[in-house]
């Protein structure tokens, strides 16, 4: 039996692995078939993670977590976790490729998932004009017109890239203002080639077999407009990745798993969350990275205890 | 192994006049999806190495072929048969998934 197993491969995950593997834990890290990397496999330059004065390229720094991790001992495997059970001092890990790993401590660091419009149509489009990738597709909307949803960092980091390719970049937001960070927002509200659509969602997607238009309706006096686009590009935010721990983990009532104070004890002893999938609020590398480090001394701490 | 890059000039030899069904993994250095599917698609290239052959089309030096084939999303995956595009993938999906979307062309 491990003494430690950790299910995600963000800077949460790879944080935890980095401080359990230096204690000499040896820590099994279930990074998934395809998504080994986490959301910043999807971003272009991070220019806020310290010590990169110059920037740094989202898979780049997650291939330097993964080399720190596996320097001190972090056996990597890319497979996905199909169930868990964590009750009992034997935590069960189950993998998509059939195996079955035996840990006394559970680290989950499962991130977040980003959130789909809810609009018929969404997902036959996807890949066809729909897109959650602005780095992996915004190059092939070159000269073209284009639209991002959402009034986030993410949505204003998607639509400053995206001018680099498109004419035309409309920015979708049911607001009247952004809850982006300002420094973001005053970025993309001063690109020439940005226009904001205010107060407007997106409620039907038009093409067949590619994406042509959108419907919008305003959110204010629910008139409706048409808008001819070639892609779309959806940034409304995350949802938790808990289903694998539903009904064992206790959540708060907005879906995280849920922790206690400023720790990374969850109601079973012996399993800890870090990351995106404890965190409401921030959200960033930087802090997800600081609650895996906290989930792996919690985790030691509670290894030399038992 | 990794898989053979294909160019404008070869796609005709490679892929379209290729005897077995073809799988182009459009692709780019740029795309973090794009880097975690290649070593799922190099597995099956080898376990399925008498069924079918996996070839590469690097979407920024060859725009012409990613313009052509209508991709604007990556990682795509369109299979060959005949000079034809058979069956289209969009997207990085685990091993088990793709092997089962794949399934007319490996059994």
């Amino acid at each position: 039996m491990r003494d430690v197993i950790i299910i995600g491969s963000g800077p949460a995950g790879y944080t935890a692995a980095i401080y359990t593997a230096r204690a000499g834990l040896k820590p099994l890290l279930i990074a998934s078939s395809v998504e080994a990397g986490g959301e910043l496999m999807k971003t272009t330059e991070v220019e806020n993670f310290p010590g990169f004065p110059e920037g740094v390229m989202g898979p780049s720094l997650m291939g330097n977590f993964q080399a720190q991790a596996e320097k001190f001992g972090t056996e990597v495997l890319l497979d996905d976790v199909v169930e868990v059970n964590l009750e009992g001092d034997v935590k069960v890990v189950k993998t998509g490729l059939g195996q079955t790993y035996e840990a006394k401590t559970v680290i989950l660091a499962t991130g977040a998932a980003y959130r789909e419009l809810g609009v018929p149509r969404e997902k036959e489009l996807s890949g066809y004009g729909v897109s959650w990738c602005a780095t992996c597709d915004g190059f092939f909307f070159r000269e073209r017109t284009i639209a991002v949803v959402g009034g986030g960092d993410s949505a204003m980091e998607e639509a400053n890239f995206l001018t680099r390719f498109a004419s035309k970049v409309y920015l979708i937001h049911r607001r009247d203002s952004f809850k982006a960070s300002k420094i973001m927002a005053d970025r993309a509200l001063s690109n020439p080639k940005i226009e904001v659509i205010w107060n407007s969602e997106v409620t039907e997607l038009h093409g067949e077999g590619k994406l042509t238009g959108v419907s919008l309706r305003n959110t204010v006096d629910g008139s409706a407009s048409n808008l001819d686009l070639e892609g779309l590009f959806i940034a409304i935010g995350n949802d938790p990745r808990v289903d694998l721990v539903r009904g064992q983990v206790d959540l708060t009532s907005e879906n995280f798993i849920e922790v206690d104070g400023r720790s990374s004890r969850t109601n079973i002893p012996g399993v800890f969350a870090c990351g995106d999938v404890i965190d409401p609020s921030y959200r960033q590398a930087i802090t997800a990275a600081a609650s895996g480090c906290v989930a792996a001394l919690d985790a030691e701490h509670y290894l030399t205890s038992h | 192994m990794s898989a053979k890059n294909v160019t404008t000039a070869s796609f005709a030899a490679d892929v379209l006049q290729n005897q077995k069904p073809v799988l182009v993994d459009f692709w780019a250095e740029w795309c973090g999806p794009c880097r975690q599917v290649a070593p799922i698609l190099d597995q099956i290239a080898a376990e399925y190495a008498d069924k079918i052959e996996i070839v590469k089309v690097n979407v920024d030096n060859e725009q012409q072929l990613a313009m052509q084939y209508g991709i604007v999303s990556i990682p795509a995956l369109q299979v060959f048969q005949g000079g034809q595009v058979v069956k289209s993938i969009v997207g990085a999906k685990p091993k088990a998934i793709l092997v089962n979307e794949l399934s007319d062309f490996l059994n």
